[in-house]
């Protein structure tokens, strides 16, 4: 049987979750060998606006390259959650960063309210990094993609000089994983 | 990569070497590409100021012997209509990419539409041929706009690159094809003297022979109705010459030009025609509705201008049921009734959201119980 995993990640224009669903499909294409896509819906302006990234995994050829079944949902404003979180597939998981999620639905997903942005300003002591602390959270909870190949795609991503940065607000989201599974 | 890069670096292995252009989008990542890498291969980029400029640049740049291209969406398209017309009438190669969204105006710019088909086919005024592409994945794109310069070269007219915004934002992984395996085709140089050169010569292939700009050939390039020298003619046996070659020239290589592909069509009772990424969806909807019995395949054209009506005529011969899924209102469904004369099933989408393979699957299935 062949396989096909979604992921959408929801919030508003300049979160970086576009980046942040582009590292995904990379590490699982590139890194892994796998084939993915990754696309996006957002509105016209350049922030603020809801934004969206689309990342399809699958041991075959992917045609739609859009998410119809969710496995798993990243929310990163309560209007993305209150509007996504019916497209999550039954036993999916919802991730939300409880600093901008304060309502969260019941449904049959799997339910991850976590201190994403905190975590980024706590650890790393910059918020900006949020979109790479949710892939290590992503990384951990889904094991879909390896966590050397996400390593790798944050590494061929990122802006020359925050590499060490990056890679620490990766192993961040990776431990509050661990925390929150245990 | 995403198809908009695949569009850029694809565009730099044919040799393309000058690009003008203004942002908008869906399309500025191909111009933001070629920004960077240009100067680095010896190339011009020039950010100008509108779209009527850009196709003018780039028409001046292929005049003086440089492949050209420009990349729009829906409203810069608009723009550049009368000079692709110019370019036709002159017969100067030249490639342009609309990154489809949604319209009609500055409609949607970050969602995706293919709406702009017959504006690919008839957005220039007086009866003129042309030929247009619409690849679906990033690997399609890098392909074929390898081969819209080589149409573009070989017939000496645009070629209109027609992506989408979900075609040209993707991002997936590609193969690159072996280098050595790729064709590059150049236009054909003259090999006339100045003295004796004819820039609109009426020759056996009804291409003629190029010479550059700035190699010592002086004539005249004008978009009035020209004879064989280059300047302007009422005459109406000239007139009617040139209008009738430059048509004739693409109509009567139309099987060269014409690419397609089939699948699952030899048992078919329904054939479902598709392209651009809406092909994406109906891939997978023919998929799904084979697992549940049903006998359904699909056609889709690459080279939408010109249209390989002569297929499609064939295939009807033995199907009688065709759907046709577009985010538009019936562009090429008009085409594929024309072609196959029956009723066509339509689905179409045009709230900038991709049609998904489940509204295929219904339509198929309506289809099937008829």
């Amino acid at each position: 049987m062949s396989f096909r995993y979604e992921f959408r990640l929801s919030g508003s224009g300049g979160q970086g979750l576009i980046l942040a669903g582009k590292i995904l499909a990379e590490a699982a294409a590139i890194y892994d060998g796998k084939n993915a896509t990754q696309s996006q819906s957002y509105g016209p302006e350049a922030r603020g606006g809801s934004s969206r990234s689309e990342v399809i995994v699958s041991d075959e050829e992917i045609d739609y390259p859009k998410a119809l079944n969710i496995d798993l949902l990243l929310c990163f404003t309560q209007e993305a959650c209150d509007k996504y979180c019916t497209d999550v597939k039954d036993n999916g998981i919802l991730l939300v960063d409880r600093s901008y999620v304060t309502r969260t639905p019941q449904g049959k997903y799997r339910m991850y309210s976590l201190p994403i942005t905190e975590t980024a300003e706590a650890k790393v002591g910059k918020a900006l990094v949020a979109n790479i602390v949710a892939l290590g959270i992503i990384t951990q909870l889904t094991g879909i993609i390896t966590r050397g190949a996400v390593e790798a795609a944050i590494l061929s991503r990122v802006p020359k000089g925050t590499e060490e940065l990056n890679l620490q607000a990766f192993n961040a989201g990776i431990e509050l994983a661990q925390q929150a599974q245990t | 990569m995403t198809g908009n890069e695949a569009c850029a670096e694809a565009a730099l292995f044919a040799g393309m070497r000058f690009f003008a252009g203004y942002p908008i989008t869906p399309s500025t990542e191909i111009a933001e590409f070629l920004a960077r890498r240009l100067p680095h291969v010896g190339g011009t980029f020039v950010q100008m100021e509108d779209e009527i400029a850009s196709m003018a640049a780039i028409i001046g740049a292929s005049l003086a012997g440089v492949k050209s291209m420009t990349a729009t969406s829906g409203p810069g398209f608009s723009l550049m209509q009368e000079n692709i017309g110019y370019a036709t009438m002159t017969e100067i190669p030249c490639v342009v990419v609309n990154v489809q969204r949604g319209g009609p105006s500055t409609g949607l710019p970050t969602l995706p539409s293919q709406a702009d088909v017959m504006q690919a086919r008839w957005g220039t005024h007086g009866d003129h041929p042309v030929i247009a592409v619409a690849p679906s994945t990033v690997r399609e794109t890098y392909d074929w706009t390898i081969k819209a310069f080589n149409l573009s070269e070989r017939f000496r007219t645009p070629v209109i690159l027609l992506l989408d915004e979900i075609v040209g934002h993707i991002s997936e992984k590609i193969v690159y094809p072996l280098r050595r395996e790729i064709e590059l085709i150049e236009r054909e140089r003259t090999s006339r003297d100045p003295e004796s050169y004819l820039p609109y010569e009426n020759t056996d292939s009804d291409i003629p022979p190029f010479a550059e700009f700035g190699a010592g050939y002086r004539y005249h390039v004008t978009g009035l109705n020209h004879d064989e020298t280059g300047f302007p003619t009422n005459d109406p046996k000239k007139v009617d010459t040139l209008n009738r070659r430059i048509n004739r020239k693409i109509e009567r290589y139309r099987s060269e030009i014409i690419a397609y592909s089939e699948s699952s069509l030899e048992d078919a009772e329904i054939c479902v025609v598709a392209y651009g990424s809406s092909a994406r969806s109906a891939h997978r909807a023919v998929l799904d509705a084979r697992k549940s019995g049903c006998k359904v395949g699909i056609f889709q054209p690459f080279v939408l201008w010109p249209f390989p009506y002569e297929r499609l005529s064939q295939i009807a011969q033995r199907i009688e049921n065709f759907v046709v899924p577009e985010m538009n209102l019936g562009q090429i469904a008009h085409e594929v009734s024309c072609a196959t004369k029956r009723d066509i099933a339509r689905v179409n989408r045009i709230d900038g959201g991709l049609i998904t393979p489940d509204e295929i699957l219904e339509e198929i299935k309506n289809v099937s119980i008829r």
